[in-house]
């Protein structure tokens, strides 16, 4: 047993509002940069749509994330040899596009048009070339709240065995928010993909990086990644990506995008794993298991022998701590409400998704969704997402795990509604969910309420353990005489430069005045 | 009284090369040294990947088969050659490899070259310096070319002269007894080649080209997953020198 620390996340599905403050917070704080601005490191998908980049669930056609040959795990889109031989030109690259051209309005125009009749208007602006785009096609949230034809978004992959056309009529639409961030998998593709060893996971947190400075642009990252996290700053020529804002978790606080969460539905916390299981519990034969052997792996924080084990291995006793209070932990393996994205990638990701329960209460009350015997309980086929579409999402198709966590929310929210309303306890739901009433109590505590201090229970970095002479490192960042704290600010150099301005239309408009 | 030795010829044959080599190999240190952030391939794969499949692997192939062509065939000693073949063949072999390698590199590489300057997205996205040094580069390839059907027509005669002296002309200069007067008599498309050819490795430290010293071969012994740690315990040098590891 090698016990490993990961900083985890799950996100309650269930009360995704697809505000995009996610998204929007962390395109500020990381992306909005030259070169970065088709990149969202958190981006939020309405499901059922093919997604951000287009189709990035289809990996017959991305080939990313694992396969087995022959039992053993490979990259899908080749080993070792072959990624060499296609360095000159990834064939499993997406191009820009795929994602969309990055625009920006020419508002200058809106200030400096000459005087006219009509009113002057901002055109879109390539960010790539700085020309005019006559229309724009396609963008980060093109679906947004279903938004287009069914017939190209049911392309989605999900949709596969779930009845295409069923779902495409109005009474039997149905729709939920994905947001998505990259999932520090502890079985990385885009690390193993990587022909120079740029992509790195961190011992102490598990949180997966990209060393700019090593990074030579071979761009297997990009496609081998099969959520499609990793992307390639076109300006800086490096790969970049979801960095679980590490500058904030070192010293305690939850991601920026957790943080500015406004219906409170991300979770971060601490995983307990074991490192040397991780090929075997990855190379699991049938897909459809591939979700209770990823719970397999995470270790009890509680165990007397695991927490020696951590100690063992370093791991600080604040972090057992956390492991032991973790939200993470509770959701996905106590209470089971929990499940990784697409467990059949092989690459054991670490943010988790509780799944939606679909608007039901209402039906629920008026009592027009046919229960189980159990007389509370809603049948798992009566619910209006289907259930089939959130296994496709999250446990590669099995079913029963999906319905056992809804009917546990279900019960949850009759035993709880029951409680508040009516003034009665009946645990006859719960019962029948297989959940005590303490369970319940707790789970409302943290779907319902989700305080702060139970959403986000996050130790601080051991930086003292970074060095051994913590006192000969003082005064060693700031200003200094080599090039280790800037880029250099003289004109005319030796070597090539970034260029760090912004892009700006190629055909300024002329001011009012010059007319 | 004899001839002087500061003539043009002995400057770009005798003196060039090495300024040349010295800054290819000092300013290919000082770069990945000071400037590890700039060392990339510069893809542009990601804006446009129309034809790149084609072209970026002829023209890379077709490049990568010129040079082991280039450095097997003029810097392997003369009496290795003479015990393996007689000179004649060995210029056969040049103008075969040279012919089927030159043609796939300048096909891959006039792709390349309309895309860099006439596609938009790449075009004005691309440095000065992309564009300079892939010019430079097509120049030299044609210019290699070119040299086949004067090397065909010695080759014709039975002469292989030229070749021998090539590469005893390189040999002089790897060395270190530079000897201009090899190829005072070549011809003079020969010298151009010879010219563009030495400034590639001029340019070479101030343009994507060095991405090439960093072909990723150690990839294909590497383990798959890479952990870091900033933990000073689990690191195998004791950066400080201290002597002791906090356990002790």
């Amino acid at each position: 047993m090698k016990v490993r620390a990961q900083f985890a996340l799950i996100f309650s599905l269930d009360k995704c509002i697809g505000c995009h403050t996610c998204s929007v917070t962390c395109k500020n704080t990381w992306t909005n940069r030259k070169g970065m601005e088709y990149v969202w490191f958190n981006n939020v998908e309405s499901k059922p749509g093919i997604g951000y980049p287009k189709n990035w669930e289809n990996q017959e056609k991305w080939r990313g994330g694992w396969t087995l040959v022959n039992g053993k795990l490979e990259l899908k889109s080749g080993g070792r040899a072959s990624k060499l031989l296609n360095i000159f030109a990834n064939p499993d690259l997406p191009q820009i596009d795929d994602y969309y051209e990055p625009f920006t309005y020419n508002y200058a125009r809106l200030q400096n048009a000459p005087l006219s009749e009509a009113t002057p208007t901002a055109r879109p602006v390539s960010q790539i070339t700085g020309e005019t785009i006559e229309k724009i096609k396609w963008g980060p949230n093109w679906e947004d709240i279903m938004a287009g034809e069914w017939s190209s978004r049911s392309a989605d992959k999900n949709m596969d065995n779930v009845g295409r056309e069923i779902y495409g009529q109005f009474e039997q639409t149905f729709h939920l928010y994905l947001p998505r961030i990259c999932n520090h998998c502890l079985n990385p593709a885009c690390v193993a993909s990587c022909p120079s060893g740029t992509l790195y996971k961190r011992e102490e947190d598990g949180i997966v990086l990209a060393d700019q400075d090593r990074c030579r642009g071979w761009r297997f990252c990009q496609s081998s990644c099969p959520y499609k996290k990793v992307y390639y700053n076109w300006e800086s020529g490096k790969a970049e990506k979801c960095i679980a804002c590490y500058p904030r978790v070192e010293s305690g606080m939850p991601t920026i995008c957790s943080e500015s969460c406004v219906g409170r539905i991300r979770y971060n916390g601490i995983m307990l794993y074991d490192a040397d299981r991780i090929e075997e519990l990855a190379s699991t034969q049938n897909e459809q298991d591939l979700y209770e052997a990823q719970c397999k792996i995470f270790l009890d924080p509680n165990d007397p022998a695991v927490v020696a084990a951590a100690r063992a291995e370093g791991i600080n006793e604040d972090w057992i701590i956390a492991a032991q209070k973790s939200p993470i932990y509770k959701m996905a393996i106590d209470w089971k409400i929990a499940f990784p994205l697409h467990p059949e990638y092989r690459t054991l990701p670490m943010v988790w998704y509780v799944p939606p329960l679909s608007p039901v209460q209402n039906q629920i009350d008026q009592g027009k969704l046919p229960t189980g015997p159990d007389g509370v309980i809603p049948l798992a086929s009566a619910m209006r997402v289907p259930v089939k579409y959130l296994a496709n999402l999250m446990t590669a198709g099995k079913e029963a795990p999906i319905v056992n966590a809804l009917n546990r929310l279900i019960a949850m929210r009759s035993y709880q509604r029951m409680k508040r309303v009516d003034g009665v306890v009946n645990t006859t739901a719960l019962e029948a969910a297989g959940i005590s009433e303490e369970t319940a109590q707790d789970m409302y505590r943290y779907l319902g309420i989700a305080n702060y201090e139970d959403r986000f229970v996050i130790p601080t970095s051991h930086e003292e353990e970074r060095l051994d002479d913590a006192h000969g490192f003082q005064g060693q960042n700031g200003f200094s005489f080599g090039n280790d704290s800037s880029t250099g600010i003289s004109r005319v150099t030796l070597f090539p430069r970034r260029r760090k301005e912004s892009m700006e239309p190629r055909e300024k408009a002329p001011f009012a005045g010059d007319r | 009284m004899k001839e002087s030795v500061f003539t043009l010829h002995n400057l770009i044959f005798g003196v060039y090369p090495y300024i040349c080599l010295a800054v290819f190999f000092i300013g290919s240190w000082l770069r990945f040294d000071r400037e590890q952030y700039t060392w990339k391939t510069d893809s542009t794969q990601l804006l446009s990947k129309d034809n790149m499949r084609l072209a970026s692997n002829l023209f890379h192939i077709g490049v990568l088969l010129i040079f082991c062509g280039h450095f097997v065939g003029l810097l392997t000693p003369h009496f290795i050659f003479a015990a393996i073949m007689p000179d004649i063949t060995h210029q056969y072999l040049a103008i075969t490899a040279g012919t089927i390698f030159g043609i796939t590199a300048f096909l891959g590489g006039v792709i390349l070259w309309f895309r860099r300057f006439f596609n938009p997205r790449i075009s004005l996205t691309s440095r000065w310096s992309d564009k300079f040094v892939l010019t430079w580069l097509m120049i030299t390839l044609i210019f290699g070319l070119l040299t086949i059907p004067t090397s065909i027509g010695h080759a014709g005669h039975g002469d292989p002269r030229v070749v021998t002296s090539l590469a005893e002309w390189i040999q002089s200069i790897v060395y270190l007894y530079p000897n201009p007067a090899f190829i005072e008599g070549v011809d003079l498309i020969f010298k151009l080649h010879l010219f563009f050819g030495m400034t590639v490795f001029l340019i070479f430290p101030f343009t994507r080209l060095v991405h090439i010293w960093s072909a990723p071969f150690t990839y294909l012994t590497r383990s798959y997953q890479l952990v870091r740690t900033k933990r000073v315990k689990y690191q195998e040098v004791d950066r400080y020198d201290l002597g002791k590891s906090p356990e002790q």
